[in-house]
């Protein structure tokens, strides 16, 4: 049963005495893109690490909502959250397909090569590229294998942290795209970004994260199938964002 | 089934990727050949031949050794683009994660040893393969207590910045009585080489292939039982 909602209360993160998160709570929705910003070193990776289960929040709560109760079982947590992160999690020894099939095999998708195929189609791999060990792919190249990688098993859950990095204009439109599909077929959506404009339209959940702290947070309901006309504009969140960071 | 499954997708994941860059076969082929190699001139008595007394000691110093060096790299590899982190976000047990690892590094160390024990029979004219059953035994039984000793280190100082440096100082305290066993087995069947009329001690070779496995199913069990806590950030 896929997850409906995941509710953060009072989560605190804490690296020695340093405060990475302090005290955040914040409600995600399926069907809604929320975006979190806020300058480097605000919080926001770490905020992504917990809501992924590979970091352990110092104290608070994350409950990830079914219709039928809140999932606790972690493979099948594991199993509907997609990542992005930093880092593009591949092997550079292995090419682009052995690496999308590796993980998978990991993640128990049928037919592991088959949609690992399907997924560098789009993410627009070409042939030779997905047959190149990933030591050798550019930046862009990297973060759409990463990106295929996060979508691999098709995930309720979409967790990216700063995803439009390296991508040029054609990627990063085609990332918009699959934002605007995973958006219409109910996902949650938590995209981590400095590219306002990338995500201008798409977001109608926007929280602004400073030195640990919820500082802002707003969102706009959206008619569905009308996207673009009530979603936050590039203007909007511009003002937002410097109201809240500059 | 799964499980299984996913165990093997790691540990072949491992094979594929050195078997593309053999870095690391082939700098603990050549480490464990130049130990012997060295202790090949250091054990050399007035009549020019080896000290046979000294030859399983010799033997497993350059397994065990050249193993860290594995041990250190394989898990290395998964910082590189923090793979580690991709695997732990896998919906598989952590448990299948560390025995693929663990698999991995056991064909790396066997692999070795397949080059490093004919070179110490010839080396030092050692009888190793008259008794071909035990030799093996105690080779397989050692060389995966080791892997699983050693993953679950390598994985627990992953994070840490000196674990080149710190990975030996926790590993070996604990490798103590596997090395122990392994030599004093080695030693057991060569017991009286080059002399006609004495024959090895296949009883003390058992007794510590015997010792060997409980020392694997003690270790395999506290691993199985830790790993998932320990790589939790
Ligand atoms: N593993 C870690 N150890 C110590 N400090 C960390 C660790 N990860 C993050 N931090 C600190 O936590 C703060 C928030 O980091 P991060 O979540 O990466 O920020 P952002 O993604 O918003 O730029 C930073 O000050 C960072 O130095
Ligand atoms: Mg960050």
């Amino acid at each position: 049963m896929s997850i409906r909602s995941i509710s953060v209360s009072n989560v605190t993160k804490r690296y020695g005495l340093h405060r990475a998160l302090a005290g955040v709570s914040l409600e995600l929705d399926a069907g809604s893109l929320c975006a979190l910003l806020g300058p480097n070193g605000a919080g926001k990776s770490t905020l992504l690490g917990i809501l992924s289960t590979l970091v352990r929040a110092s104290s608070g709560q994350v409950a990830y909502r079914r219709d039928d109760g809140d999932e606790r079982d972690p493979l099948a947590l594991r199993r509907q959250i997609g990542v992005l992160a930093h880092s593009s999690f591949m092997y550079g020894e292995l090419t682009g397909l052995e690496n999308l099939a590796f993980y998978g095999q990991l993640y128990g998708v049928a037919e592991a090569r088959a949609r690992a195929q399907a997924l560098l189609d789009d993410v627009e791999l070409d042939e030779r590229a997905r047959n190149r060990p990933a030591r050798t792919y550019s930046r862009g190249m990297l973060q759409r294998l990463a990106l295929a990688r996060a979508l691999l098993h098709d995930p309720t859950v979409l967790l990216l942290d700063e995803p439009f990095t390296g991508l040029d204009r054609t990627g990063a439109s085609s990332l918009a795209n699959a934002l605007a599909d995973a958006k219409q077929s109910e996902r949650i959506l938590l995209v981590v970004t400095h590219d306002l404009e990338a995500i201008a339209g798409l977001t109608d959940h926007v929280v602004v994260l400073k030195r640990g702290k919820l500082v802002h947070e707003d969102r706009r309901s959206q008619a569905v199938g009308r996207a673009d006309e009530l979603g936050f504009s590039y203007e909007d969140l511009k003002t937002i964002y410097h109201q809240h960071t500059g | 089934m799964e499980f299984l499954s996913q165990v093997a997708a790691v540990a072949w994941k491992d094979l594929r990727v050195e078997f593309r860059s053999r870095e690391i076969l082939y700098t603990m082929t050549f480490f464990a050949a130049m130990v012997l190699l060295i202790f090949s001139f250091a054990f050399v008595t007035r009549e020019g031949v080896v000290l046979p007394d000294v030859i399983p000691g010799i033997l497993w110093v350059a397994v065990a050794f050249s193993g860290t060096l594995g041990l250190s790299r394989a898990f290395d590899r998964e910082r590189e683009s923090d793979t580690m982190r991709g695997l732990l976000l896998a919906p598989c047990s952590r448990t299948a994660i560390f025995l693929g690892k663990a698999i991995g590094i056991a064909t790396f160390i066997l692999i070795v040893e397949i080059v490093v024990v004919p070179m110490t029979a010839v080396l030092f004219g050692a009888p190793l393969f008259d008794h071909a059953v035990p030799l093996v035994l105690i080779l397989i039984l050692a060389t995966i207590g080791y892997s699983v000793v050693g993953s679950v280190f390598a994985a627990m100082l992953l994070r840490t910045r000196s674990r080149d440096v710190l990975l030996p100082v926790v590993l070996y305290p604990i490798l103590v009585p596997l090395l122990i066993a392994g030599t004093k087995a080695t030693a057991a069947l060569l017991e009286g080489a080059g002399d006609p009329t004495a024959v090895a001690d296949l009883d003390a070779a058992y007794f510590w292939i015997k010792f060997l496995a409980v020392y694997d199913m003690i270790f395999i069990a506290t691993a199985l039982w830790t790993f998932e806590s320990l790589v939790i950030e």
